[in-house]
């Protein structure tokens, strides 16, 4: 059963309902003790990533998820919390994957937030993205991204420059991408993590 | 490589869509969320509901629909329709909408998308604009192009990005229900002029028409309504149309 981190940054319904259809269980967690009823957590989020740090760090839960061992997925901002630091409002971040959150350079011809469906090419063999073909489409919608790095990258789209669709360590996976939004790929993603 | 879009849109009133729609194995053509359904599963890269409820109900109808849609469907849409206020936008976010379209609020009321902005991000945020040649300018227009206002499109579109926009869903009103095809000269200037993604509306009738818009205009994303739910075009012919002139589709 996934436990979903509540910490007032952003709507979750479209992230319930998929969990809904697909029939994965899940409760809400807004303090320390509910970690225990659960497997696996996700870390939603939209918005600011300076503004969503504040709101993490105002619940008092950070240092017990810096400590989580089981796994845990990041979405959007979610994801972004999970690194260093974030270009967002100049913010310190969870650092529990060592990268940086960076804001898209200006480039003729791009426009950001970068928006709609783009090309994601995992790491062969990892579960998340089991039975998910090598350049499937997902959807994206931000103007910051993770850098690319070789460490961490578990799967990397091109918008501008390289950067990381998703990032993995240890027990902790981020997505870039809204798979509540990014159609049967999504779903199988978000299936994939409900059986890592 | 980010793909371009397309993008039914479908009209909604008193929470039932409205307009013809010929889908042969429709159980309900009126039920909102039916339609989406059968658009996503055809390929639908996203979705625009645009709500033409006149009735004081219409905030709790469409919520309930928001809701519905959310519920089933798997990819993003966009609500549009009478978003006055912020608390409008804050219950059409929860209910689960990924965006929310405005259009004569934000004429009215600039700021607004200023406050918009700042409340849910511009992600959240697209600012649609009705614009018709009045034979020296292209003029923004209210009421479904009935209404001319003072400001000149380009001008308009060029300030509701800077205020936070994070999307313009531009609507030729003199190639609207012609079918002659985009207005490819004027989206080509507004892509050129903003930073922002640009959805081109107004005008769809043939496949080609896709293909020029996207050709000669560079533009994100292409939005259609009655060649869609008539059935003229069907969006996995439309992809491949567009696949094999190289234009990147998902």
């Amino acid at each position: 059963m996934i436990g979903i981190v509540r910490y007032g940054a952003g709507n979750i319904f479209s992230l319930t309902s998929a969990l809904d259809r697909l029939g994965i269980t899940y409760g809400m967690i807004n303090n320390e003790a509910d970690f225990e009823q659960f497997d696996r957590y996700i870390i939603p989020g939209v918005g600011h990533a300076g503004a969503a740090m504040a709101k993490l760090e105002n619940t008092g839960l950070v240092p017990k998820i810096k400590a989580l061992n089981k796994p845990t997925l990041g979405i959007c901002v979610g994801m972004q919390l999970l690194t260093a630091h974030s270009e967002e409002g100049d913010a310190d971040l969870l650092n529990i994957i060592p990268v940086k959150t960076l804001k898209f350079k200006d480039e003729p011809g791009f426009k950001v937030p970068h928006t709609g469906w783009n090309n994601v090419y995992p790491q062969a063999g990892n579960p998340l993205f089991e039975n998910i073909p090598a350049d499937a489409h997902f959807y994206f919608v931000h103007s910051y991204y993770i850098e690319y790095d070789g460490a961490y990258t578990l799967a990397s789209t091109n918008y501008i420059n390289n950067f990381s669709a998703s990032i993995w360590h240890n027990n902790f996976f981020g997505v870039q991408f809204h798979p509540e939004k990014s159609g049967e790929y999504g779903e199988t993603l978000l299936k994939n993590f409900s059986k890592l | 490589m980010l793909a371009k879009r397309i993008i039914p849109c479908l009209d909604v009133k008193d929470g039932r869509t409205v307009k013809g729609v010929n889908f042969v194995d429709l159980r309900d053509a009126g039920d909102p969320v039916e339609l989406a359904w059968n658009y996503s599963r055809q390929g639908a890269d996203e979705l625009v509901f645009l709500d033409i409820t006149a009735t004081h109900e219409r905030r709790k109808t469409m919520i309930e629909m928001v809701k519905a849609v959310a519920r089933q469907i798997n990819i993003p849409f966009t609500i549009g329709g009478g978003i006055m206020e912020i608390a409008d936008a804050d219950a059409l976010l929860n209910a689960g909408a990924d965006k929310i379209s405005i259009n004569s609020a934000a004429v009215r009321n600039p700021g607004f998308i200023d406050e918009l902005a700042k409340a849910f991000g511009v992600q959240f945020v697209v600012v649609a604009v009705d614009t018709r040649y009045d034979g020296n300018a292209n003029i923004v227009h209210l009421n479904g192009g009935r209404i001319p206002t003072e400001k000149e499109t380009l001008d308009w579109i060029t300030e509701a990005e800077s205020r936070g926009a994070g999307e313009i869903l531009l609507t030729s009103m003199d190639h609207d229900g012609t079918k002659a095809g985009f207005d490819n000269n004027l989206l080509k200037i507004v892509n050129d002029v903003v930073n922002i993604p640009v959805i081109a509306s107004g005008g769809a009738g043939s496949v080609q028409h896709f293909v020029d818009v996207f050709q000669k205009t560079n533009v994100d994303a292409a939005l259609a309504a009655s060649v869609f739910h008539y059935g003229q075009i069907l969006i996995p012919d439309l992809k491949l149309a567009l696949k094999n002139q190289n234009i990147n589709v998902r």
